[in-house]
């Protein structure tokens, strides 16, 4: 029971957070008349569902540090496989964090290498203009300079005239300015117990947090994929057995 | 073929075949004889005699008009059909084919059988071919016209020379090649000089001297060439040039049903050098705007040097394309539209920049996955493998491991100067090395699925064993991230 009340704790904090978060010039201007983006329900601990925005668009995600590879767990489940992905990373990123390996993804790639983030960003937004992707994701790598507002901009206006998702995964990156609809910050968590093997590691969790978005309101929840859907878990201090049996069954 | 001509109007002609018929061609006096029939060979008729000459010894003589051309166009079908039995077929003279058969006998069943194989081939088209194999092309076209075995006893003739150098030769004396060949080099050398060199026709017929053969062309590739009248050293020349040659190249390209999977781009330069730009696109395509817009970015990177006056645009490789309707809106298909993005990112990053996976049949990882062109065609992904991981290192990255015992699990590792505390760990997993390709000094490695205390997950592994033979003190590497 103490488990929901620090969930809903959690969420609360969240939206306080956006509350008192002063408005944003530029972007506050670029969400208005948009009805279709409606306020989501989160806050009830049963009925929750992952934020998505209603349409394609462009996302952005930061991984919490360039070694934790965990977002692209997070990232995966919510990209449709009956179509090939355009995954453009760029030089810096292969280096740091290394190169996607398919095996691993299970998804029909066409892998970009770009060896700055200027090229990166012309190949997600040729990508982008694709209707034949399911989606484009970019991997960019710290703060350049081409990688500035109206890049963003027009990646997410693009995005939402050919209706492909657009993902900008950033790594180890500052939260600077952009016209991303949504922007996330993931960072892996404590798996879950492994029914099997207590030793091994068992489903991954994310730490998530929605720190920006248009209709929904910010939040940070604790988060783990299973039977196809995102559910909630507890923190890593306040997990039950009950509760981790539940989720793992 | 020694009675190609004829034999090509015997099948399209209904007279009887023993008819006594002379094919003619118009010659400064009249009518002259082109070939014969053996009926009219009987009756005296014979090849370069004047029509008249020919009616005046036998009156019953058809005369029918020759038609040159239309045997040179057989003979060139005949040439492309004759590949069959070897690549390199040259065209040699009005009625005769070379063939380079020089490791290709065998395939046969050796040289008599390929010899016989050709004749039936072409007996059962009702054409005579007279077949001679020989070390010299010259050889073989003298045995091949001039029968037997042996160059000595052949008639001077047989050296394709011009009937004036044989008439000469004979007034010599000098009727077989046998004869000839007993010559000293120098005297015969000084007496024929030019165009009428028994020498060197003595040389190809010996093999002394080389005789290539010239294959044949291939179709030529779809091009279509612009000259300038004035060389052009302004950088948008290019581009320009390519605007009005892509409506050309595609209306060939279209008459032929190809569509392009290579053009290339020439401007020829007014100082005899040449600039070529290249593009290479997914799938065949002959649709101008695409191959335009692949190609306008490389045109106007030419260099025109001292400028450029005359352009070619050529489809180098092509691959044959129906006629499609792409659809009755300016939409296209999903996969032409994907192939046209692989066009446009492989032209302005390059084709090793932009890769598809390509499964591989083997254990280690780096290899189990391999990368190629996305302009290739690649096998379909597998489902995902939950135990590999969704990152890996170009290079595994050696990290510094803490473990309780040698061959225990990992206790604590070092990572580019951090340090993480391994909360869980699964493994190993072993691979060993494919020792039917790597020395056998390398060593197997054993791979952990490790989590650190905050949740994020690595595949490291150890390479060797204490003491396996194959180094010292087994070291860690980390090879992968995890979702």
């Amino acid at each position: 029971m103490s488990r929901v009340a620090k969930g809903l704790s959690i969420v609360a904090g969240g939206q306080r957070r956006a509350a008192n978060r002063p408005p944003d010039g530029p972007n506050a201007s670029l969400f208005a008349g948009r009805e279709s983006w409606a306020p989501a329900k989160a806050g009830t601990r049963a009925g929750w569902t992952l934020p998505r925005p209603p349409s394609p668009t462009l996302s952005e995600l930061f991984a919490a540090t360039p070694r934790d590879g965990g977002w692209a767990g997070f990232l995966l489940p919510q990209v449709d496989r009956s179509k090939p992905v355009l995954w453009v990373q760029e030089r810096m990123a292969i280096l740091e964090s290394g190169r996607i390996y398919p095996p691993g993804l299970g998804i029909d790639a066409i892998h970009v290498e770009a060896r700055d983030a200027r090229a990166a960003l012309w190949a997600m937004e040729e990508g982008v203009r694709c209707s034949a992707l399911s989606a484009v994701i970019g991997e960019l790598w710290g703060d350049p300079a081409a990688l500035d507002f109206t890049a963003t901009r027009r990646l997410a206006v693009a995005s939402e005239r050919s209706g492909v998702p657009c993902w900008l995964v950033r790594l180890g990156a500052t939260t600077n300015l952009s016209g991303a609809r949504m922007r996330w910050r993931i960072a892996s968590a404590q798996s879950l117990l492994n029914s099997l093997d207590s030793r091994a590691p068992g489903l991954p969790t994310w730490d998530a947090e929605l720190f920006r978005a248009r209709g929904f309101a910010p939040g940070r929840w604790s988060i783990a994929r299973e039977a196809d859907r995102f559910h909630l878990v507890a923190g890593a201090g306040g997990r039950a057995v009950g509760e981790e049996q539940r989720l793992t069954a | 073929m020694p009675a190609l001509a004829v034999e090509r109007w015997a099948k399209s002609s209904d007279l009887p075949p023993d008819a006594p018929v002379v094919l003619t061609v118009e010659g400064t006096h009249g009518p002259i004889i082109h070939t014969v029939t053996k009926a009219a060979a009987t009756r005296g008729a014979r090849a370069g005699a004047r029509l008249t000459d020919a009616r005046a010894l036998d009156p019953g003589l058809v005369a029918v008009p020759a038609d040159p051309e239309g045997d040179q166009v057989l003979l060139q079908r005949l040439a492309k059909w004759a590949q069959r039995w070897s690549p390199l077929v040259e065209m040699d003279g009005p009625d005769g084919l070379r063939l380079d058969i020089s490791g290709v006998a065998h395939l046969f069943g050796g040289e008599q059988a390929l010899a016989q194989d050709v004749i039936d081939r072409f007996a059962a088209i009702d054409l005579t071919a007279r077949v001679a194999i020989a070390p010299t092309a010259a050889a073989a076209w003298a045995f091949s016209r001039f029968g037997g075995n042996e160059l000595a006893p052949l008639h001077v003739s047989a050296l394709r020379l011009d009937p004036d150098t044989v008439r000469t030769l004979e007034r010599l004396g000098l009727k077989t090649i046998g004869a000839l060949a007993a010559l000293p080099r120098l005297a015969l050398a000084r007496r024929f000089r030019g165009a009428e060199d028994v020498v060197d026709a003595l040389d190809r017929v010996f093999g002394r001297k080389p005789e290539p053969l010239t294959a044949l062309a291939d179709d030529p590739p779809p091009r279509s060439s612009l000259r300038l009248e004035e060389p052009a050293i302004h950088p948008e020349a290019a581009p320009q040039a390519l605007e009005r040659l892509i409506p050309k190249l595609v209306v060939e390209l279209e008459e032929r049903r190809l569509g392009a999977r290579r053009l290339s781009l020439h401007g020829f330069r007014v100082d005899g050098s040449v600039a070529t730009a290249s593009v290479a696109t997914a799938i065949a395509s002959r649709e101008p705007k695409h191959l335009q817009r692949l190609l306008a970015d490389k045109a106007a990177a030419l260099d025109p040097g001292f400028g450029f006056d005359a352009f070619a645009l050529v489809a180098d490789w092509t691959e044959s394309l129906g006629a499609a309707q792409e659809s009755l809106v300016e939409e296209p298909s999903g996969t032409r539209n994907l192939a046209r993005l692989i066009d446009r990112l492989t032209v302005k990053l390059g084709p090793r920049a932009v890769r598809k996976p390509q499964p591989f049949e083997s254990h280690l990882p780096e290899r189990a996955s391999r990368w190629r062109s996305a302009l290739e065609h690649a096998e379909a992904i597998a489902l995902p493998d939950t135990s590999r991981p969704q990152r890996l290192l170009d290079r595994p990255e050696a990290i510094d491991v803490i473990y309780a015992t040698p061959e225990g699990m990992p206790r604590r590792f070092v990572w580019r100067r951090a340090v993480h505390d391994i909360a869980r760990v699964e493994g190993p997993e072993r691979i060993a090395p494919e020792w039917w390709r790597e020395r056998s000094t390398v060593r197997l490695r054993d791979y952990y699925r490790v989590e650190d205390q905050a949740g994020r997950r690595y595949w490291i592994f150890r390479e060797g064993l204490v003491g396996d033979g194959r180094g010292g003190a087994p070291e860690w590497y980390l090879h992968g991230l995890f979702a």
